[in-house]
């Protein structure tokens, strides 16, 4: 999913990256509000364990492989707002010392990994969370889907940049076909991994998960107001 | 917070940091070689040729691999574990550079 130099035209590419920008701005600004800083460790322990993931990569089809993306993980771990963060930090480290993705297609990487990724993940998670009544099981059934959705739909979105500044004259709609489908498999791997990280955390600190403190809290103010009418 | 939850959290992060890095530095050798999805699509459909070395793709850690060190299952295996440090300072930081402080 790393896009390298040269695939997409420097003008897309740029401007991408300013949407990159805008949306890290955001991010900043709630992160700014809702994280604590005594949350340091925790946000930087997913980030660490997101670049381990993705340094992995797991065969999905002949000749394909596929690696976590992490960004509905991050963000059913620590909330979007520092996902988003985390999953640049990644990004960045990846471009900047090891030549993984390319330097003018940092932006475009940010945009599809940390903006969509995350917020596509995220917004589907908390869309599950609620079709099932915002139980454990849902935010275990949420986090799954949601990083099975996020996967195609970032690769979605280079289909979009490659539509408008491809270094090619290859279809769109070919291109969009093959990364779908391809990145569908890779959702499914996506999945997994999520799937069993959010479990083992929740079975071991659930009190550390992000979209599990919201129902707690939740059932804990459902439970006062219960409480209040009987008295 | 409580001594006893404060030495939960430090339990729990070291365990994931544990984690982490025996990922990054032991199982990342170990990870398919096969072109990921991007890669695969852009080989299939001919425009794999349009991609331009990055300009660090020459640096002592570029592709994952130490410069210098031969041994293949070292290299990766410190690349990662770089990575990992690199990446959690920097993360760190952040948070506590944005963060609200208490008090």
């Amino acid at each position: 999913m790393h896009i390298p130099d040269g695939f997409i035209n420097i003008p897309t590419a740029s401007a991408t990256a300013a949407l990159a920008v805008g949306g890290l701005g955001y991010s900043v600004r709630q992160a700014k509000e809702k994280l604590d800083e005594k949350a340091a460790p925790l946000v930087g322990l997913v980030a660490v364990f997101v670049f381990a993931g993705q340094m992995v990569n797991f065969p999905v089809a002949a000749g394909t492989s596929g690696h976590l993306l992490g960004g509905a993980l991050a963000a059913v771990l620590v909330g979007p707002h520092a996902a988003s963060l985390a999953l640049t930090v990644v990004l960045a480290v990846q471009a900047l010392l090891f030549a993984d993705g390319g330097l003018t297609a940092l932006g475009l990487n940010v945009f599809n990994m940390s903006i969509v990724g995350v917020w596509g993940g995220y917004g589907t998670f908390l869309l599950v969370r609620k079709i099932f009544r915002s139980t454990e099981s849902s935010v275990l059934l949420g986090s799954a889907i949601g990083a099975f959705v996020s996967v195609p739909l970032a690769a979605t979105f280079f289909s979009i940049q490659y539509a408008i500044g491809g270094q090619g004259t290859f279809a769109p709609s070919t291109v969009f076909a093959a990364m779908f489908g391809t990145h569908i498999l890779i959702g499914l791997g996506e999945a997994a991994i999520t799937f069993l990280t959010v479990a083992a955390i929740l079975k071991t600190r659930p009190d550390l998960v992000y979209g599990m403190v919201q129902v707690k809290a939740r059932a804990n103010e459902k439970a006062t107001r219960a409480e209040g009418r009987e008295a | 917070m409580s001594a006893n939850r404060e030495t939960k959290n430090k339990r729990f992060y070291l365990i994931g940091i544990g984690i982490s890095l025996l990922i990054a530095g032991v199982i990342s050798f170990y990870a398919s070689s096969a072109p990921d999805g991007l890669e695969k699509v852009a080989i299939d459909i001919g425009f794999i040729d349009s991609a331009k070395d990055s300009a660090v793709s020459q640096s002592a850690l570029a592709d994952y691999a130490v410069a210098g060190v031969g041994h293949e299952r070292l290299s990766v295996g410190i690349a990662g574990i770089i990575g990992v440090v690199v990446t959690g300072i920097i993360m760190m930081v952040i948070v506590r550079l944005i963060g609200k402080k208490k008090n």
